[in-house]
């Protein structure tokens, strides 16, 4: 293709990718680098039904002249991105300089509210991304080889998951788990104990948060090799199959290789899905178990009645950021196809 | 107000002598007037006529009944009357008044929403509105900041104690807890006598809830959240600590998923009867003790008093709040007088009476049911209201977010004190309420 007709091809998509990705991002950037003004307090008394008290409240006129000499905010630079919601650089300096193991200062480092989000993150981006691509590809294979009759049936109830929107599949699992719930009860009367709760327990916090995320990931996976099964070459696997190779060598050394291009896209996919873990953070209600860098994001612009947007911004781009860094292998790899093909 | 699901109950009450001798000590018998008289003057009190009123509030049966009732009486002579019931008021008010001309003419607030308004300058102060169409409007339902009224207050809630009487007795105890030791004894002899192995609910959900939990034990123990006068965060202290280890002591009682329990999951739990202490929001009491959704074993014993004091005779361990109106900054003034006037109208006896049980309401004409025992007496007790703060949000977030590691037992008091503190400096900082 001329380079002509390229531009003009991709003009359309390029412009609004521009228009409302880069743009957008660019202001997160410049918001996250402003704090908001000085809040200029005066002693005032309040006064309600429950009698008076003294209080302070905002010097309005004072507070509106500084907005209006500066609308953005008060320029900070990059503090918001090093500070203690953050990166909190000053933080782990002084924790590695008083702890004495590793394991003191891995704890001070973890009750850090932007690693702590970090830790679960990244845990949940690697133990969910692998489980699905495999069991993805396990489950396009088994289905695959299942008879025509039951292959429809087996591929619409596989899809089920993804049908289901994540709030509300993980609000049912929620309820399951409960004490009073299917699950839950039938684990107390097993284990004979009463007090044993799911949501209770970190550890098992955190595995039904993954085993919720490879359930309502898995179809996707699923379908995208089930799609690609049906274009391997079937000379190919007779020719291998008259070689002497078994089911199992035939999948690993032939069927496997010819899906590797679609295996980086769905592992491209699932890495950026997964890193933004939220959903089922909110509805299980595992704020005090598992917070991820997008229930950050959510609670600085939500849940104290100022929005933090510098806050917010911040842990914006160092999510962008993270993902870009945890994709590259792939993109690297991706590339690296595309230019020996070029040759 | 963050919790309000209400159904009617109908029941009179010999609590309603200590109730009225409660209204007396707030004042609120100011109000008292000739039901008749403002009956007959309500109808022509509408203000401009041809106005557009817009009003954004909550989603619960006592703001429906209120702003119902306004529409009833004003709607006729305004050009526009629409209302916009949304539990998310909280979320999109700042936004939504701060054009010229703001989305909406009046928002209905609660202690905390109100600062959250105020703070951006976005309600006017109301005092001559009040002094043309407020003549029926009890003084002390004025929310005021140095004289200047921002709101009418209108209804109350607040945390308080809820008990099963059978169970405490068949534990062996034959008085309702008033203190915090009494509430953790009372919940060990149920314990020990076998009854029940988590007999305490509390809404301890991570988030606004379990802050919103530790102010109660915190304000119980006569803790201040800031330095006086400034925005330096105060909780640090021997108050905090001791708040800390008392609300460590009740969790120990509750039910194991309690850092996942909000006002649903407890009033659930209770009405299952699987609770026999409670301390729960006011606005609760009236579907609980209502014959839906339990058995008449448990709702004939379920009895409702005071929040808890460290004490006895002390604060009580609650917040009380108020939900009231507003009137926007960036509307006209033929509109908020409009709309203020609507408002005013529907704060009549008549419209208590129909609504008796849908709140504890602050208005002329309201007999008290067992279901406002519970707040009246945590009012009368000395509660402290919420604290009016314009930075209280920025607290509470950080409180809320960073206590759960203390209560599963990962850190300590002192040390989870000093990250919220640690939090809400960040925050404060950002917010420009510290330099």
């Amino acid at each position: 293709m001329k380079h002509r007709t390229f531009f003009w091809f991709i003009l359309p998509t390029l412009s609004a990718m521009i228009l409302f990705i880069a743009l957008p991002i660019v202001s997160v950037f410049v918001q996250s680098l402003f704090v908001a003004h000085e809040q200029v307090q005066v002693v005032s008394e309040s006064c309600g039904p429950f009698g008076c008290t003294p209080t302070t409240s905002i010097d309005l006129e004072a507070t509106e002249k500084l907005r209006e000499e500066q609308p953005l905010g008060r320029f900070n630079g990059l503090n918001t991105y090093f500070n203690r919601s953050h990166l909190a650089i000053a933080d782990i300096g002084e924790a590695w300089a008083n702890s004495d193991s590793m394991g003191a200062f891995w704890n001070e480092v973890y009750n850090l509210p932007f690693y702590n989000a970090l830790t679960f993150t990244l845990t949940y981006t690697f133990i969910v991304t692998p489980l699905v691509l495999m069991l993805g590809l396990a489950i396009a294979v088994g289905v695959n080889n299942l008879p025509r009759a039951l292959k429809g049936v087996a591929i619409f109830t596989s899809l089920l998951p993804f049908l289901v929107t994540p709030l509300v599949g993980s609000l049912i699992l929620f309820w399951m788990v409960d004490g009073d719930g299917v699950i839950g009860a039938t684990l107390q009367n097993i284990f004979n104990d009463s007090s044993l709760s799911l949501k209770g327990s970190t550890p098992l916090m955190w595995t039904m948060l993954m085993v919720y995320g490879v359930w309502h990931t898995l179809p996707f996976s699923f379908i995208t090799f089930y799609a690609g099964l049906q274009t391997v070459p079937e000379d190919t696997l007779e020719a291998a199959k008259i070689d002497g190779a078994s089911k199992w060598q035939s999948l690993i050394l032939v069927t496997v290789p010819h899906l590797m291009p679609l295996v980086s896209f769905v592992t491209l996919m699932l890495i950026m899905d997964n890193f933004r873990v939220f959903e089922p953070i909110v509805s299980f209600s595992a704020e005090a178990h598992a917070r991820s860098l997008s229930w950050i994001i959510f609670n600085d612009l939500r849940e104290s009645g100022n929005p933090l947007y510098a806050s917010a911004g911040a842990t914006s781009l160092l999510t962008i950021i993270l993902v870009v860094i945890l994709m590259m292998p792939v993109l690297v790899r991706t590339w690296r196809d595309f230019t020996r093909k070029a040759h | 107000m963050r919790d309000c699901k209400v159904h009617p109950v109908q029941q009179k009450h010999r609590e309603n002598d200590m109730f009225l001798k409660n209204i007396a000590i707030t004042g609120l018998v100011a109000g008292l007037m000739s039901t008749a008289a403002y009956a007959e003057g309500h109808g022509v009190m509408c203000g401009p006529e041809g106005q557009s009123i817009r009003i954004l509030a909550s989603d619960f049966p006592a703001i429906h009944a209120v702003a119902d009732d306004a529409e009833k009486n004003c709607a006729g002579r305004a050009a526009e009357f629409t209302r916009n019931h949304t539990t998310e008021a909280r979320q999109i008010m700042n936004a939504a008044l701060t054009p010229n001309p703001a989305e909406y003419t009046s928002v209905i607030v609660a202690n905390s929403t109100l600062t959250q308004l105020m703070n951006d300058g976005l309600v006017r102060p109301l005092n001559d509105l009040v002094e043309k169409y407020g003549q029926n409007l009890p003084q002390n339902l004025m929310i005021t900041l140095d004289g200047n009224i921002m709101a009418v207050a209108f209804m109350a809630n607040s945390q308080h104690l809820f008990s099963r009487t059978d169970i405490l007795a068949e534990a062996g105890i034959d008085t309702v807890p008033a203190t915090y030791d009494e509430v953790i004894a009372a919940a060990e002899a149920i314990r020990a006598a076998g009854i029940m192995e988590h007999p305490i609910v509390m809404n301890m959900k991570t988030g606004w809830n379990v802050g919103e939990s530790f102010n109660l034990v915190f304000m119980a123990h006569g803790g201040e959240f800031f330095k006086p006068g400034t925005a330096e965060p105060a909780i640090n202290s021997p108050e905090g600590i001791a708040a800390l280890n008392t609300l460590k002591r009740l969790v120990e009682y509750a039910h194991p998923d309690h850092l996942t329990q909000a006002s649903n999951e407890t009033q659930g739990l209770w009405e299952a009867g699987q609770a026999a202490l409670g301390i729960m929001w006011g606005s609760r009491g009236a579907p609980i003790l209502d014959d839906e959704g339990s058995t008449k074993e448990i709702t004939s014993n379920t009895v409702l008093s005071a929040a808890p004091s460290v004490e006895p005779g002390g604060v009580p361990g609650a917040t009380l709040w108020w939900d009231g109106f507003t009137i926007s900054s960036n509307v006209s003034d033929a509109e908020a007088e409009a709309t203020f006037a609507a408002l005013a109208s529907a704060m009549n006896a008549d419209m208590v009476a129909a609504n008796n049980d849908d709140a504890v309401w602050l208005l002329d004409g309201f007999t008290p049911g067992p279901a406002a025992a519970g707040v009246s007496a945590t009012a009368q007790g000395g509660a402290m209201p919420y604290p009016m703060i314009p930075q209280i949000g920025l607290m509470h977030n950080a409180l809320g977010s960073e206590l759960a590691d203390f209560l599963k037992g990962d850190e300590s008091a002192e040390k989870a004190l000093a990250d919220v503190e640690a939090a809400y400096i960040t925050a404060a900082k950002e917010a420009g309420f510290l330099q």
